[in-house]
């Protein structure tokens, strides 16, 4: 198929330019392109951790931010607990090993989404969406309570992760690596997932959940298991955000940044394996970039330049459900022909019924 | 006789105040093929649906192969061995037909908590659902996305999934309805040699299959059994002909 082969084609271009652009960034001497798309490949994580349920298995979730958070609070309260060399809990010492904290982040964040995630799925469709988002709420204001580790105004983490030799997330490359990685290394085991007996169940559960039950399968323990699977990748997301900012708070879980999450789903095409990808990056690179343009435009404007997106996304869903990625495989232009024109009619099966 | 594979006794569901099955006692033996008959909305489908799991039932009892089922999960009934085709052609679009079957296939391993290896490569499921489309006619079509199958051939997808499940009964929902005439002849033809390895309730409209099928057939109105009996007896019915068969069974006796 064409499309296939664009999709090839403008993936290895996708590649080429994220494994190029730290040394060229540097060589140009814009190093702060080298920490931006650092901040984009993390959240590009998180988004395609979300993929993984919004995308492969039709659960709309609207508190993935949440799990983000709970991974980045482990990375700033091990770091908390090491800086002041008290116990956490009166029972465990801080931390800033990344060996512990990293796995440590993924694990917490699994934990968390695995009652939350048990009780949502006993929910569908809209209702689906309203718990998830209240469970997201519900931790927001459990972490602005944390007197301990400063309520409102979050942990500043000053100290970065350790990892061994030759990685060091203090030196900009080597983070963007680092980055990169894992992103990719998340990817490849989502590629494999989908593709694997667990994501035939679950693709299968998106389309026609009481036809998987009718076949023999617990639907529900399977969706369970991707959820906490994208909570703990998002976990471990935050806990690299967290690296990158210096900074945690219970910013990190707003209900808007898991809007952001959604939004660089459908944007980038919705279960699409590198749609989030594309979809982190062009919505932050819009949020980096866009204000300053449009403030050169008209005063104010660029304060308000969201509003646009809104129109967008909706035509995405209405028109081009694989988003950025329809683009890029050339079926964008394609679905929008198919619905400007009329569908046949698919012939009538003809009726022997009395 | 021997207790009966499948024996439901005093049935009842209720939607609101519609009450779409009253007090059903329906049994199938192996062997047989049980059909279930009935106007619209006389309450097939929700029997059925009560009997793989869906729906629960508001009273009555479902005994399945020697165990009480009743509070089953359908999950839990289809691994048993009871496999329902549905009404709605409810195929996954999204897969070829070969992999909606090998699905099914899949759905009697123990589990399919298996993340890394890709299943459409694996023999295990690809063989045994390629056989399964093969008795079902639909061996050329198996790399064909299921949504681009014609109405017809879906209606024998839903067959090949639900035989692909290696069923103790099948349940089968109108397999027949939509198809051409000559569709249905091969539906009738396949049913009756399935016959004897596995048993069956069918529902059905056609009644040239129902009656080329049946071994007992039991008439549904209004959410009540009116009728239950060998073909021969369901025929002769003053009551079944006045409320539902109507002209067709008078010609099938002229
Ligand atoms: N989920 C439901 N909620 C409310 N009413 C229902 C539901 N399912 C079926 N019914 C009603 O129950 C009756 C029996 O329906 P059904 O079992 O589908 O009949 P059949 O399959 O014999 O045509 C109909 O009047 C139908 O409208
Ligand atoms: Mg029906």
């Amino acid at each position: 198929m064409a499309g296939a082969r664009r999709r090839k084609i403008a993936l290895a271009c996708l590649l080429g330019f994220l494994v190029l652009l730290p040394p060229v960034a540097l060589a140009a001497g814009e190093p702060f392109y080298v920490s931006l798309f650092t901040r984009i490949l993390i959240t590009a994580l998180a988004a395609a951790s979300l993929n993984l349920i919004l995308g492969f298995g039709g659960m709309v979730s609207f508190g993935h931010a949440a799990f983000v958070g709970i991974g980045g609070y482990v990375v700033g309260i091990a770091f908390v607990h090491a800086s002041d060399g008290t116990l956490f809990l009166g029972l465990l010492p801080g931390t800033v090993s990344g060996f512990v904290v990293l796995p440590l982040a993924m694990i917490v964040a699994g934990l968390v989404a695995l009652p939350i995630g048990a009780i949502c799925l006993r929910t569908t469709g809209i209702s689906f969406i309203m718990i998830t988002l209240a469970f997201a709420q519900m931790l927001y204001y459990l972490m602005i309570s944390l007197r301990r580790y400063n309520g409102q105004d979050g942990i500043a983490v000053w100290q970065r992760s350790e990892l061994p030799w030759p990685i060091d997330l203090d030196d900009r490359m080597s983070f963007y690596y680092v980055a990169l990685a894992v992103l990719l290394a998340f990817l490849y085991g989502t590629h494999r997932m989908v593709n694997s007996r667990f994501g035939r169940v679950l693709r299968a559960a998106k389309d026609n959940e009481r036809r998987v039950r009718a076949l023999g399968f617990h639907a529900y323990r399977y969706k369970l298991a991707a959820f906490v699977i994208a909570g703990a990748a998002a976990g471990l997301s935050g806990a690299l955000l967290v690296n990158s900012t210096g900074f945690v708070g219970p910013s990190y879980l707003e209900w808007h940044r898991s809007g952001d999450l959604i939004v660089m789903v459908v944007l980038g095409g919705v279960g699409t394996l590198f749609g989030p990808v594309l979809g982190a990056g062009a919505l932050m690179l819009l949020e980096e970039f866009i204000p300053e343009l449009l403030n050169g435009l008209a005063d104010g404007l660029g304060e308000h330049w969201k509003i646009f997106l809104g129109p967008i996304l909706i035509l995405i869903v209405l028109y081009a459900r694989r988003g950025l990625m329809g683009l890029v495989d050339g079926s964008l232009g394609g679905s929008l022909l198919r619905r400007l024109r009329p569908e046949p009619p698919p012939g009538k099966p003809p009726r022997r019924r009395r | 006789m021997t207790a009966p594979l499948l024996q439901a006794v005093g049935l009842t569901k209720r939607f609101g105040g519609l009450v779409a099955n009253d007090a059903i006692d329906l049994g199938v033996s192996e062997g047989q093929v049980h059909a279930v008959i009935g106007p619209n909305g006389a309450g097939k489908t929700t029997l059925l649906a009560q009997l793989n799991g869906e729906l629960k039932p508001d009273r009555g009892t479902i005994h399945f192969d020697g165990r009480d089922i009743t509070a089953l999960p359908t999950a839990t009934r289809a691994r048993l061995g009871l496999a329902r085709s549905f009404q709605i052609t409810s195929v996954f679009a999204s897969f070829s037909a070969v992999d909606n079957v090998a699905l099914a296939v899949q759905g009697q391993e123990r589990h399919s908590f298996r993340f890394w290896r890709d299943a459409s490569g694996d023999p295990a499921l690809a063989e045994p659902a390629e056989r399964a489309l093969e008795r079902v006619g639909l061996a050329d079509r198996s790399h064909v996305p299921a949504s681009a199958l014609a109405h017809g051939q879906k209606r024998q997808l839903e067959l090949a999934m639900a035989l692909a499940m290696r069923p103790k009964l099948l349940l089968l929902d109108e397999p027949m309805a939509g198809m051409g005439v000559e569709e249905s002849a091969a539906m009738v033809t396949l049913l009756a040699g399935l016959k004897a390895e596995v048993p069956i309730l069918l529902v059905e409209h056609d009644m040239d299959a129902v009656f080329a099928l049946a071994d007992q057939i039991t008439v549904l109105l209004h959410g009540r059994v009116i009728a239950s009996g060998p073909p021969a007896e369901i025929r002769r019915n003053a009551e079944v002909r006045e409320a539902y068969l109507g002209e067709d069974a008078a010609a099938g006796d002229g």
